[in-house]
């Protein structure tokens, strides 16, 4: 029988979500790689199907392996549950789907990923909700961009790549004054370093591809609830009120805290079809079983590479929060004791060309679109991953021509700093 | 004395044969009837409380908890939190093991009716999950139980 004991986050990040297979007793956690389950008998077919009973029906809504991945996440973010997705930007479409109707209006930081910013602008046009773009470091301008009918605050831990830091309390409260849920991506920070739900924020989602899976090798999401947020407050029937897309359940009153992710499950995910591949989840549960220990690796060398970058001639800004200089370092002191993260940006004094020269010079930092690898990857974000904006949208996410973008890895230090020491 | 003590949960969870859901609905999109469908899919037996009814769930329906002839081990409670006290009173009078109240349904006054009775409490607990969490299959879907185990026994 079990008792109250909190396990530790590193005994978590092993075991949460994961059985010994009772048929077979594998430790390893088994790879269900099938489509579809048999069932026992077709009273139980229905019952999963009505939702009376928790049974696996068919891979796109639920699978074991996937289901140990995201119990496993939902433990270390605190949360009650949580479903995967088949990419970050999945996870986060999904998140906003279940929650918003035509009509209905998201507040979201300005300095966000630029993915996560196109993606709102698009689907607000596609799907008729409007989105206001804020200053995500003024708590006023969160609440002055509030209307009636505003469901939802949109930001990130650590946003990317100006390495702004959210006051995660101060804007959860703005959120709550006005009945809205936070919802915080929490990628760059990963459930290590910062659990946003402990400073009020609603629901968590995280690219998995980064730090939880933590070598590169597949790409996928996950949408974290953390019970605390009332959807029977009267602002979300598309929540609470009889669905239609599910014969007429109420999500809310049948599974109390459990409401928004069985509605995620049940609805969005089965519609969408986003659902991520068990194969990836086998490794994103490797990846986690480790993931405090690289983290310890990932923010020591990023803050000896901030340290060494800040003071050299070539050199204009680096903006990591970790440093005493960068506005958001008590932000971080407060948020990310454990450290500011290892994805940050840094400006040269030249513009494009010296920006494409350095890239183009350096040999173990590889040149590509992605953070949070083992390996350390370095990027051009104006020429890259936010091509897609106006000058006007690249300042708003404070992005300059010699902007370079860091996702410092583990491996030694030294060669590190001297690889950019001999590309500067 | 917390009313959401996991191991109350589990011991009741594991002792509990016969279960009288106060409030259960014959509408079977409503709570009370997936947690009764429920309990009663996982080996317990579940007896209707609700004087509009003949039958629920293919079984007789009582108009009270003292009504109900057999034994009852466990009165889970799906009313409004006033008619709770009165419900205490008569699950005590009954000898039953224990008082559930589902979500939302608080009432520190029945509580303590059932508490001074002898009875087992649990408050703003669902039955259905708590079962799952602990004997079923909440985690095929992704919800944090809260359990670590490496013993091969767990399902």
């Amino acid at each position: 029988m079990s008792d109250e004991r909190e396990w530790g986050f590193d005994t978590r990040q092993v075991h949460a979500g994961q059985r010994p297979d009772p048929y077979t007793g594998a430790r390893a956690v088994p790879i269900f790689q099938t489509a579809s389950y048999v069932f026992e008998d077709a009273e139980s077919a229905a019952a999963y199907f009505n939702l009376q009973e928790y049974g696996n029906t068919y891979s796109r809504i639920m699978n074991p392996t996937t289901a140990a991945f995201e119990e496993r996440v939902a433990s270390l973010e605190g949360g009650v549950g949580a479903v995967a997705f088949a990419s970050g930007l999945a996870a986060q479409a999904a998140a906003l789907f279940t929650l918003l109707e035509p009509g209905d209006h998201v507040v979201a930081q300005a300095a966000l990923y630029g993915g996560t910013i196109t993606q709102l602008k698009h689907l607000q046009r596609k799907l008729g909700f409007d989105v206001t773009f804020v200053d995500g470091d003024s708590i006023d301008a969160w609440r002055a961009a509030l209307r009636p009918e505003t469901k939802a605050l949109f930001g990130e831990t650590i946003g990317n790549p100006g390495g702004n830091v959210l006051d995660l309390e101060a804007v959860a409260e703005v959120a709550h004054e006005h009945g809205a849920l936070l919802i915080v991506d929490n990628t760059f920070a990963t459930p290590y370093l910062c659990r946003p739900a402990e400073y009020g924020a609603d629901v968590v989602v995280h690219s998995a591809t980064k730090f939880i899976g933590g070598h590169g090798t597949s790409i996928g999401g996950v949408v974290v609830d953390s019970g605390s947020f009332d959807f029977a407050n009267g602002r979300f029937p598309v929540v609470t009120d009889p669905s239609p897309a599910y014969h007429g359940l109420a999500f809310i009153e049948t599974y109390g805290v459990y409401g928004y992710l069985m509605k995620l499950r049940a609805e969005s995910l089965r519609d969408l079809g986003a659902c991520l591949s068990p194969f990836n989840a086998f490794l994103f549960l490797q990846g986690l079983e480790t993931l405090s220990l690289r983290m310890d690796r990932h923010v020591a060398n990023a803050q000896a590479v901030a340290e060494w970058l800040e003071p050299h001639p070539g050199v204009a800004r680096v903006r990591h929060a970790g440093l005493p200089s960068s506005p958001y370092h008590e932000l971080a002191q407060r948020y990310l004791p454990l450290g500011a993260g290892s994805i940050f940006a840094f400006d040269l004094e030249g513009g494009r060309d010296t920006a494409r020269t350095f890239v183009e010079s350096l040999r173990v930092w590889s040149h590509l679109a992605n953070v949070g690898d083992a390996k350390s990857l370095v990027i051009h974000p104006a020429s890259t991953t936010h091509r897609q904006l106006s000058d006007e949208e690249l300042a708003g996410a404070g992005i300059g021509p010699g902007t370079i973008r860091l996702s410092v890895g583990i491996e030694s230090v030294d060669d590190l700093i001297w690889d950019l020491g001999q590309a500067l | 004395m917390s009313y959401e003590d996991p191991r109350t949960i589990q011991s009741i969870l594991h002792r509990a044969r016969t279960i009288a859901i106060v409030g259960l609905s014959p509408n079977e999109l409503r709570a009370s009837h997936f947690v009764g469908y429920y309990l009663r899919r996982h080996g317990y037996t579940v007896i209707p409380v609700n004087p509009r009814e003949e039958s629920i769930l293919g079984a007789r329906s009582f108009a009270s908890v003292a009504e109900i002839p057999e034994h009852v081990d466990v009165v889970d409670v799906f009313r409004a939190p006033e008619a709770v006290p009165a419900i205490a009173e008569e699950a005590v009078a009954a000898g039953a093991g224990a008082l559930w109240l589902q979500y939302g349904v608080i009432s520190p006054e029945g509580a303590e009716i059932a508490e001074r009775g002898g009875l087992d409490v649990v408050m703003d607990r669902c039955m259905k999950v708590e079962h799952a969490r602990y004997l079923g299959r909440m985690h095929w879907l992704g919800f944090n139980t809260g359990e670590i185990t490496s013993s091969r026994s767990h399902g």
